[in-house]
């Protein structure tokens, strides 16, 4: 479904991605792991748009679309839930997520919306509320949803987990497996290794701008080099 | 009373005309933290244009469709060649960068038109009104509802309509607009477009009480952007609001006071109203948790 080849970028003139190549078939759920600043938000933004590309190539479904501008890969099912949540603070939440299906202007925004308040049903109770005022957790909740507003068939996730109470962390990463049976790929990076492998079905480590390994999620959970390196067991 | 009563009318008047380009600055500034201080020149181009192109024999209505037209044009190729080539930039230099965009029209403007001072005919002649004692232009209410008919579109479009939360959205957080397929670069057009427009029309209602001419428009783009600072800028009601407060303000001081106390008068106000409100009166207070 998707298939990254080569891919490198860079802020000015340092390269932060040296060649990554990366395949998420559809209906998978793929995690990348790694450490600070290896370059895993980059290469999300890549696949999103929102990072100039310098080399290498980005298929989705078959089309290049390498060049293409963030807000066209939106109709095409690729939406992101960006690190740092991004959420529109001076918006109310019910605002936030019908922006969120902002290039679907039809009947089925209305059912999207319930559904998102069913999968979280705190933006329920705050949905007029300005979306600024929203603890961590929910603006967390609010980002997934209203990337999944945008229909996506690939969702791309960017440290869902990050600054969550361990109950709210265990909640996020529910609502991620379920995804699958909404026939959403899952495309899901993550600093909490352990959480991120053990919902998905593979994965990718990720060491200052190169992929230095891959594997089935179980078999690198199994991996000793990983238990020690990111899962510190 | 009448005597009152006059004073608000004309400070109504002028308040109006504020308004209309405190309204204009709404836009801009909603789409990307910008005070645009050529808001002024797109005034002045409204004026102008039809000025010129009714001279030339258009019928009045069509000159003053034209001018709106161009100067959203003009407001385009400004967002185009002088604003997008420095997105990144620093907000402050931005403004900077319109303020010289202003400087520049002006200079263009002399050297197209003409050094002169200029009007067209009031849309519905010159026999004023009597209300209590006190009369009233027609111009004047054309004025005032072309106020208040752009402040009820504006509110509309932010509160009702998906791009004006497009627009909203793109200044929140550009990244995040990107990434819900927003077109941000679309937005910033748009924004200008329309907001040149909103000040040709200004240009246009105004003229035939004010009168126009190339320098028109440093004055107004300072009176429009204390309106604005006033109600609070970004909020359409604000920029309505504090535009006519100011002109009302002004009003009564020139006629109890002097009228060169006018513009002195209006300001202390106002710094008064910011030290009290730095938000100004309908300034969106913010709630953002980190
Ligand atoms: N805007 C930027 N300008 C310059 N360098 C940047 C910028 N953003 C990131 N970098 C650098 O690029 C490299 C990769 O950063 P990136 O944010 O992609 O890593 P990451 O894996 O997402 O890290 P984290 O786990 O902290 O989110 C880092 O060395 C970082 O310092
Ligand atoms: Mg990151």
């Amino acid at each position: 479904m998707l298939e990254v080849s080569g891919l490198t970028s860079r802020y000015g003139r340092i390269e932060v991605l040296h060649g990554i190549d990366l395949a998420v078939r559809s209906g998978e759920i793929v995690t990348v792991v790694g450490a600070n600043g290896a370059g895993k938000t980059t290469l999300l933004r890549c696949i999103s748009g929102t990072q100039p590309v310098a080399g290498g190539e980005i298929r989705f479904r078959g089309d290049d679309i390498t060049a293409l501008p963030a807000y066209r890969r939106i109709g095409r099912g690729i939406t992101q839930s960006p690190e740092g949540r991004q959420i529109f603070t001076n918006l109310s939440v019910e605002e936030n997520l019908r922006l969120g299906a902002f290039v679907h202007g039809d009947a089925r925004v209305d059912r999207d919306l319930e559904d998102a308040f069913q999968m979280f049903p705190i933006l329920r109770e705050k949905r007029n509320l300005n979306a600024g005022g929203l603890s961590g957790g929910q603006q967390q909740m609010l980002a997934i949803a209203r990337a999944l507003m945008g229909r996506p068939s690939c969702l791309l996730l960017d440290e869902p987990s990050m600054g969550l109470a361990p109950i709210l962390v265990q909640q996020i990463f529910d609502v991620i497996s379920t995804l699958k049976s909404r026939d959403v790929t899952v495309l899901l990076i993550e600093q909490n290794a352990f959480g991120a492998l053990k919902i998905a079905d593979r994965g990718y480590v990720m060491e200052t701008g190169r992929i230095t390994m891959d594997g089935a999620a179980d078999e690198l959970i199994a991996d000793p080099r990983i238990r020690e390196a990111y899962l510190g067991i | 009373m009448p005597e009152l009563l006059q004073f608000l009318f004309s400070g109504l008047t002028v308040g109006a005309v504020y308004a209309l380009v405190a309204l204009g600055f709404t836009i801009i500034y909603n789409a990307s933290d910008v005070v645009n201080f050529a808001q002024g020149e797109f005034v002045m181009l409204g004026g102008m244009i039809t000025v010129f192109a009714h001279a030339a024999g258009l019928p009045l209505l069509l000159a003053a469709g034209i001018a709106i037209a161009a100067t959203a044009v003009i407001g385009v190729a400004l967002n185009k060649l002088a604003i997008e080539p420095a997105r990144g930039a620093p907000v402050v230099s931005l403004i900077i960068i319109t303020i010289g965009a202003s400087i520049f029209l002006r200079g263009v403007a002399s050297l197209v038109f003409d050094k002169q001072i200029h009007r067209f005919p009031a849309f519905s002649g010159d026999a004023p009104f009597r209300i209590g004692g006190a009369t009233i232009l027609p111009q004047s209410l054309w004025v005032i509802a072309g106020g208040v008919a752009v402040f009820i579109a504006l509110w509309l479009f932010f509160t009702r309509t998906l791009t004006g939360k497009a627009v909203l959205a793109t200044s929140n957080n550009r990244l995040a607009a990107q990434l819900v397929g927003i077109n941000t670069n679309w937005v910033m057009t748009l924004s200008f477009a329309l907001s040149a427009a909103i000040g040709a029309l200004a240009g246009v209602l105004a003229t035939p009480i004010t009168n126009t001419s190339y320098d028109v428009g440093i004055a107004l783009a300072l009176k429009g952007f204390a309106a604005a600072m006033l109600g609070g800028m970004g909020n359409p009601k604000g920029a309505l609001v504090g535009g006519i407060l100011l002109g009302i303000l002004e009003a009564l001081t020139a006629g109890y006071l002097s009228s060169q106390y006018k513009d002195a008068a209006a300001f202390i106000v106002i710094l008064l109203v910011l030290f009290i409100m730095p938000q100004g009166l309908f300034g969106a207070r913010q709630t953002e948790r980190v």
